[in-house]
């Protein structure tokens, strides 16, 4: 009965040492922590007074909570009275809880008032505090607390959050935009024809396609204003921006096959990149460091993804040719930490979404319930966006291809073609 | 001179009425400053002149107007041909014999008017990635363009789009609907009376 409270003990001495210097070289706080990446801290969201202090708590515990990193202990009513006492957090309670950490969001007049406690040394960790003109409640509101979270996250684990993230898709007939935990889902484009948004580096910016008329669009989210960087005959598909933000690379046809293009935002005309010879080459995405290009080609006769140097030379097949029922491979999203691709795959009459890793060529497959489709990678690389059929609708979902937790992210009307965003800075 | 004038306004008239853009480029009668006899000569002559042509033009165009009537098939049917739409099979942008056939059919009257403009939209089904049916909707527009040009009809008559999957014609996920969305599909501009063409 005592032996795993008595391993997890040994592990953890074990452990400490080498993964404590670990943490101190990585960025943002260093808070004493042990991170064991196996397993996932336990923190308390310590409760908060005042009228907005259920939201600020629920945010806070919902990020941790989707971030996957985080093992966020929910406490009911009973408990919760107990946990934090005028004197400071309880600490007995919060050791019995299994808490590494408890964490408090005080809600001030300028902004955010943020209070770490370690468990094992009884000590307060953190102390910061947060500017935030935002008026509570609002959407600059709740992604000023996803910070924070995105904050925590990184002094817990290492890794920062993507709580401050949002994700683009297309609903009926405009651009949408969705913050990473489901709430505020916004129009951002009138109704037309726009199509395949995709975020600018800076996050400040995105494409699109539209197809009456046809060309691509720019949209400064800050402005409002669009402008079209490239338009004419034939049909214009899927823009991506290049990684240092200053082109995009889009899919253009006219009489002879759809070919990728580059054209700068500064503007001037589109230069080509691929020579399909009459094929179709579509749905570019950047390796991380801009030098290759995966896309979506029918060259060989249906539908597979292929690899590309940035000027559109070295051409390379990534997925295996597998002719027959399968024959079809699309969408292709390259990951942010440049290790795999994302794509979807016909099998068995429907369309799952698999990753290929690039150092081996081994494939995995991520889905199997419903239709699946349009995979955009998190700026973790952890977590994936797709869209899937499996309640209905087409609907938006979050898996998490570590632990193969999935839940939905959108709701209502049916969506497709998600982007995530990178991470976003404070607004 | 009052009597004269109406009848070359009259006579104007007609003539404007024939030919919109005509109109543009006939000046409109100024009253004569000075009053001479040989002005008056001169505008009787004109008005006659005027009288002839518009009688001429006019009885022209209700010779093409009756010769156009009874070469005329029943109302719409040229239209229908060539609005005809064509169907492909699943991922595929190669004309089928029936897309051949029903192309051919467009041909002689695309020849014989050539102030007929074509657009031709392709579409595609639901299934596959909204990105690649764009494309592949283009590719059969692309197809359905080089048919037309490849037995004479001129290129620049003839523009392609694409609609992908966002405009189905039925509406379901079998095959059936399907098929029926695997199209491409015609709009025509600039034709006025279609002419039937000589056999």
């Amino acid at each position: 009965m005592h032996f795993p409270a008595l391993r997890r003990a040994l592990v953890a001495l074990l452990l400490a040492s080498p993964l404590a210097a670990q943490d101190s070289t990585s960025r943002g706080v260093h808070i004493g922590l042990t991170y064991d990446p196996g397993s996932k801290p336990g923190v308390v969201v310590l409760p908060v007074t005042g009228a907005l202090g259920d939201s600020i708590q629920t945010i806070v515990q919902r990020d941790f909570d989707y971030g996957d990193r985080v093992n966020a202990i929910v406490l009911d009513a009973n408990v919760a009275q107990d946990v934090s006492r005028a004197t400071g957090p309880n600490w007995a309670l919060l050791a019995r809880l299994g808490a590494a950490a408890a964490v408090q969001v005080t809600p001030t007049a300028s902004g955010f008032h943020l209070a770490v406690y370690n468990v094992a040394t009884k000590q307060t960790a953190l102390v910061k505090d947060f500017v935030s003109g935002a008026p509570p409640g609002s959407r600059a509101w709740r992604a000023a607390l996803h910070g924070i979270s995105d904050e925590l996250e990184e002094a817990f684990t290492g890794v920062r959050g993507i709580a401050r993230t949002r994700i683009l898709f297309e609903r009926g007939r405009r651009i949408w935009v969705v913050d990473s935990d489901g709430e505020g889902a916004t129009p951002l484009t009138e109704a037309g024809t726009p199509i395949s948004p995709a975020w600018h580096p800076s996050g400040g910016m995105i494409a699109y396609a539209t197809y009456v008329p046809a060309g691509i669009s720019v949209l400064d989210l800050g402005s409002g204003r669009a402008r079209r960087v490239a338009s004419g005959p034939g049909v214009y598909i899927s823009p991506v921006f290049t990684p240092d933000g200053s082109s995009v690379v889009y899919a253009h046809g006219t009489d002879n096959g759809v070919d990728l293009y580059t054209a700068p935002l500064s503007g001037g005309g589109g230069r080509r990149l691929s020579v399909g010879r009459g094929s179709d080459n579509v749905s570019p995405s950047f390796s991380p460091d801009g030098r290759r290009i995966a896309f979506m080609s029918g060259r060989a006769g249906h539908p597979e993804i292929y690899t590309m140097d940035a000027d559109g030379t070295d051409v390379d097949l990534l997925t295996p040719l597998d002719f027959g029922e399968n024959a079809y491979r699309a969408s292709p999203d390259w990951s942010p930490d440049g290790r795999h691709v994302a794509f979807m795959s016909q099998i068995a009459r429907s369309f799952q979404i698999l990753t290929i890793n690039l150092r081996d060529r081994s494939l995995k497959q991520l889905t199997s319930d419903g239709r699946n489709e349009d995979p955009s990678w998190a700026p973790d690389g952890r977590h994936l966006t797709f869209v899937s059929t499996r309640t209905g609708t087409r609907q938006l979902w979050v898996l998490d291809i570590e632990s193969g937790r999935s839940r939905q992210l959108t709701r209502g009307a049916a969506v497709r073609l998600p982007a995530w965003s990178p991470r976003l800075a404070a607004e | 001179m009052i009597r004269r004038t109406v009848v070359l306004s009259l006579a104007l008239l007609s003539v404007a009425g024939l030919d919109a853009c005509r109109r543009r480029v006939v000046p409109a009668p100024a009253p004569a400053a000075t009053n001479t006899d040989a002005q008056r000569q001169a505008d009787s002559i004109a008005a006659l002149r005027a009288q002839l042509r518009a009688d001429s033009i006019a009885a022209a165009e209700a010779a093409a107007r009756a010769a156009a009537a009874a070469d005329r098939p029943p109302a719409g049917e040229l239209a229908a041909v060539l609005t005809q739409k064509v169907y492909f099979d699943y991922d595929q942008d190669i004309l089928r014999d029936d897309a051949r056939a029903v192309l051919e059919a467009k041909v002689p009257i695309l020849l014989a008017n050539p102030n007929v403009s074509v657009a031709i939209t392709g579409h595609t089904d639901e299934r596959g990635t909204a990105e690649y049916n764009l494309a592949l909707g283009q590719r059969r527009a692309a197809q359905v363009k080089r048919y037309l040009t490849s037995r004479g009809v001129a290129d620049d008559r003839l523009t392609t789009q694409s609609m992908g999957d966002s405009q189905p014609a039925a509406e379901g996920t079998d095959e059936s609907a399907y098929q029926q969305n695997r199209r491409a599909e015609f709009q025509l501009s600039g034709a006025g009376a279609l002419m039937r063409p000589r056999s």
